[in-house]
């Protein structure tokens, strides 16, 4: 969104992809919802689930707010606090005993106790 | 007063590196950056409260999802709303910008009624704030977000006001972009808030 001054096609293309982005979203939070009833593992669920979340994320940040046609120094911008909230999950892992307990959880093939 | 006015316009303001039409564009990228961080942090202390505790209920058991999934829906189509009133502005409709503009306004105020009777329903079968985590981070994130759904309806409101005292004749003025992109970034967290809070 460069320029200020639009001719008609270029805006109805536009809207055009903002409606098709719209239907895409809308069978995305179906498909979202749909899959936590499914009798698959629940690692599978939540992997779905992210993976759907970021995918709708992505969409509404590159479409609607008009990433895809800025700059790429704009998309770092927007993208370091995705990176820093990395590290902050990182560094709060050990904290929690959180990978002894998958350790403990894989050797005893069973929920860890409390 | 007059050397002060006079300053100001010796000083020629040097276009923005990053965003080229305006500064304001980017100062609202750089705000959103940072509530993004905001949002972050509290999702990600969320997810190691969570984590460390066998004990989380499953929210779904808890939640009404469909009631949600209705809102994601809600919000999502005022996002569309939103893009058709900036269309709208683009192609100099007037008219358009208004009644997209209202009807953005429109999906806010529902969306906020809809929370209201969640939060109340929740709290009339026990739920609160104080009884475990789960409440905690729970009303604090869904309040969180409410509060950004509420400053965005005020202010998509004072936009819908000037542009009702028709200060959006010229096509250079971009504040109804940068109040898109505050709009659409709360559509966005929205939606990692309800698979992260409600889906998980």
């Amino acid at each position: 969104m460069t320029t200020a001054t639009h001719s008609p096609e270029e805006l109805a293309r536009e809207e055009r992809r903002y409606f098709q982005i719209f239907g895409l979203l809308a069978v995305l939070t179906a498909v979202e919802v749909g899959v936590i009833y499914m009798p698959i593992p629940h690692f599978v669920i939540v992997t779905s689930l992210v993976l759907l979340a970021v995918i709708k994320a992505s969409l509404v940040a590159l479409y609607y707010m008009h990433l895809a046609s800025e700059k790429t120094l704009l998309t770092w911008i927007a993208l370091t606090p995705m990176i820093l909230c990395v590290f902050l999950l990182l560094m709060l892992t050990p904290d929690l005993g959180a990978v002894t307990r998958m350790v403990t959880h894989a050797l005893a093939g069973a929920p860890a106790a409390h | 007063m007059s050397t002060a006015a006079a300053d100001t316009h010796l000083v020629e303001p040097a276009e923005s590196p990053v965003t080229p039409e305006s500064w304001g564009k980017l100062g609202m990228w750089n705000f959103l950056a940072g509530d993004a961080m905001s949002f972050g942090g509290l999702l990600a202390g969320y997810g190691a409260l969570r984590y460390g505790d066998p004990n989380w209920p499953v929210p779904s058991t808890i939640l009404g999802i469909t009631l949600t999934a209705a809102m994601t829906f809600l919000l999502v189509c005022s996002s569309v709303t939103m893009v058709e009133a900036l269309a709208g502005f683009k192609g100099g409709n007037q008219k358009k910008l208004r009644t997209f503009l209202a009807l953005t306004i429109l999906g806010g105020l529902i969306f906020l009624s809809l929370q209201a009777y969640e939060w109340t329903h929740l709290i009339e079968h026990g739920e609160s704030i104080r009884k475990n985590n789960f409440g905690a981070t729970f009303f604090i994130l869904t309040g969180f977000h409410g509060m950004h759904v509420f400053s965005g309806v005020v202010y998509l409101s004072v936009i819908l006001t000037r542009a009702l005292l028709g200060k959006y004749e010229d096509p250079h003025n971009n504040e109804i972009e940068i109040a898109a992109l505050y709009w659409h970034f709360v559509d966005l967290v929205w939606i990692l808030v309800f698979t992260f809070v409600y889906l998980v």
